[in-house]
């Protein structure tokens, strides 16, 4: 290249950057991501709070169907290996809330992939396709968007029996439809970039473009929203086992164990206060990453 | 000489909300197998139209009737399977927009191999090897580490070179390079037009490059295609353009290019008016309501494209 430095202003990017192999947006995204505290701190608090869900019931004294008739709703304590104390029927709250965690956590996740798969593929099929098939799509959704949630998935567990993997699908079932939306629009915009034009002038399909050059670049704000809906999932959860719908016991989940402390609020206090603060802490983590996310991703730093 | 690509009475319209738009009438023009041609036109004369028609790019409220032939297969409205095998194959473009015209998320080799995939079945190993040697062909230095490097880390002229030399990739027949240098720096504009230049002489690619620059089309083009409110108004050799210019409009073009040794405030002409209403062309030439020799045929009936010297034609009432 004969023209002067200054029309190299890669050539100091990269230098910038070691000169080794460039950096790609993805990495960069995950620089700025690390540079923030309260996003990188509450990784670190999930972390240990999925860890421990996972391990404490493993190796604590007591099982989340070990009842107890002498420890009746014994207040939180080092007493009897008790520390969150016990329920009415002297179970150990400390390995039921974390065997809560575990549920509560996977069915977040679970019903989150399943509404990202659902979502991400209808919407980007749906404004990558345009005119027609775009609008019978989206009115599609627009009336599952009007049934009420709890009365579709009530009529799912009714229909299909209580099955936790059928809390998992209809949950997931019901929150695609905001991701398809989010994701349909997003590809509109990128549809209408140069560089799907070009893809299209150098003879690639349209499954090719959808797969590579549209749902790459509709990825950010995805995945903010990800980090978004698996909380709400959670809490999803939470008052369908509260209704009865979910999660049914010996299993239990922080909705549940929330439901039960309810009941019990004046008399121990403490059935309902540890269940909500992990519900609670699990939130915010949640949220945080998702702002920090937004923030790795926004496209005006790019 | 059998023509690369032939056009006969393309017309291109839009729909829109107040009614169709007709972006270009009755068009015909050849191109012949490697020679470059120059299409010239302000903005909205439907230069860009005419080739996003022949490579089925027309936005979804546009549509093309008549013909474009590529050696006597119908491109206008082809299936997209067959259009498929050849873009970026045997016809090739370049865009305006060479900042925007690469996928952020894909490292720029991976992007360039896609073409060597596609069209010839290469694996991505073997297509690297090839888009290495084009990348050093355009002249972009350290090519190994660049194949490896998202767009974003490229400056502007980096970037319309690689699209430069992904498009050459299959060696087309047909390249169209629609305004490469506009978004360019002065500097950097000569050296893609020294590359375009290369590309026409070494590989005997039909080049077609569509400019709004008459300064450009002098230096590189064989011949030149005026086009004015979506019609041609004069087709004919370079030399015969820029020495005996047979449309006024051409004239006007002319006189308007800023040169040395003229002071641009004072000295350089101005076309008067503006162009029509696509949406409302007028019954005779679209160019009477700003020519200076308009007569009364002139706003009645649509002059006719008609040859006044050889390979040299335009489209006036007015006597040559």
């Amino acid at each position: 290249m004969s023209a002067g430095p200054g029309l190299l202003g890669s050539e100091t990017l990269a230098a910038a950057a070691g000169g080794g192999v460039p950096r790609s947006l993805w990495r960069q995204a995950a620089r700025r991501f690390r540079r923030n505290r309260a996003a990188m701190a509450s990784i670190v608090i999930l972390a240990l709070i999925a860890l421990s869900s996972i391990l404490v019931p493993m190796f604590w004294p007591h099982g989340i169907e070990d009842a107890s008739w002498e420890n009746i709703l014994v207040p939180p304590g080092a007493a009897g290996w008790h520390w969150f104390g016990t329920d009415a029927n002297g179970r150990d709250l400390l390995v039921r809330t974390f065997y809560g965690g575990r549920i509560s956590l996977t069915i977040g996740l679970l019903t989150t992939v399943v509404a990202l798969l659902i979502g991400v593929t209808y919407g980007a099929v749906a404004g990558f396709a345009g005119g027609r098939t775009d609008g019978f799509m989206m009115r599609f959704v627009d009336v599952l968007y009007s049934l009420p949630l709890i009365f579709f998935i009530i009529i799912l567990v009714t229909v299909f029996g209580r099955n936790i993997f059928l809390v998992f699908i209809a949950i997931g079932a019901v929150e695609w439809l905001t991701m398809s939306r989010i994701v349909r629009g997003q590809t509109l915009t990128v549809k209408a970039k140069e560089y799907v034009e070009s893809a299209v002038a150098i003879g690639l399909s349209r499954s090719a473009i959808l797969r590579r050059y549209i749902i790459p670049n509709v990825l950010g704000p995805v995945i903010v929203y990800v980090t978004l809906l698996i909380p709400t999932n959670i809490i999803v959860e939470s008052y369908l086992s509260f209704l009865g719908l979910g999660v049914q016991e010996p299993l239990t989940s922080w909705g549940l164990l929330i439901s039960q402390g309810a009941g019990q609020l004046d008399s121990a206090p403490w059935l309902i206060f540890f269940p909500a603060t992990f519900l609670a802490v699990t939130m915010f983590c949640f949220n945080f990453i998702g702002d920090g996310l937004r923030d790795a991703l926004d496209p005006r730093d790019r | 000489m059998a023509a690369v690509i032939e056009c006969q009475g393309l017309n291109v319209r839009f729909r829109t909300d107040d009614g169709a738009v007709t972006a270009v009438s009755d068009l015909d023009f050849s191109l012949n197998p490697g020679e470059c041609l120059g299409v010239v036109g302000e903005s909205g004369s439907g230069k860009s139209q005419t080739f996003l028609a022949m490579f089925g790019l027309l936005a979804p409220n546009g549509s093309a009737t008549g013909s474009i032939r590529y050696r006597g297969t119908e491109l206008l409205n082809a299936p997209r399977g067959a259009l498929d095998e050849l873009r970026g194959n045997r016809l090739a473009m370049i865009f305006q927009d060479a900042l925007s015209g690469l996928t952020p998320t894909m490292r720029v080799g991976e992007q360039m191999a896609e073409v060597l995939v596609r069209h010839q079945g290469l694996t991505r190993q073997q297509a690297r090897a090839r888009v290495i040697e084009a990348l050093e062909v355009v002249r972009i230095a350290d090519p190994e580490r660049r194949y490896a490097a998202y767009p974003f880390e490229m400056s502007g002229g980096m970037r319309q070179r690689v699209m430069i030399a992904m498009a050459t990739l299959c060696r087309p027949e047909v390249l169209v390079a629609d305004e490469p240098t506009t978004a360019l720096d002065v500097t950097v504009q000569a050296q893609v037009l020294r590359l375009l230049d290369g590309l026409k002489r070494h590989t005997g690619t039909s080049l077609v490059l569509i400019t709004h620059d008459l300064g450009v089309v002098a230096g590189l083009c064989d011949r030149v295609l005026i086009m004015y409110a979506g019609r041609a108004v004069e087709l004919g050799p370079v030399r015969d353009i820029f020495r005996r210019p047979a449309h006024p409009y051409t004239r006007a073009l002319l006189r308007s290019m800023p040169g040395l040794g003229i002071d641009p405030a004072e000295d350089l002409p101005v076309i008067p008016g503006q162009p029509p209403d696509l949406e409302h062309l007028p019954p005779g030439c679209a160019f009477a309501s700003r020519c200076a020799h308009v007569v009364e045929t002139c706003r009645v009936t649509r002059p006719a494209l008609l040859a006044v010297g050889a390979d040299h034609a335009r489209a006036c009432h007015l006597p040559a």
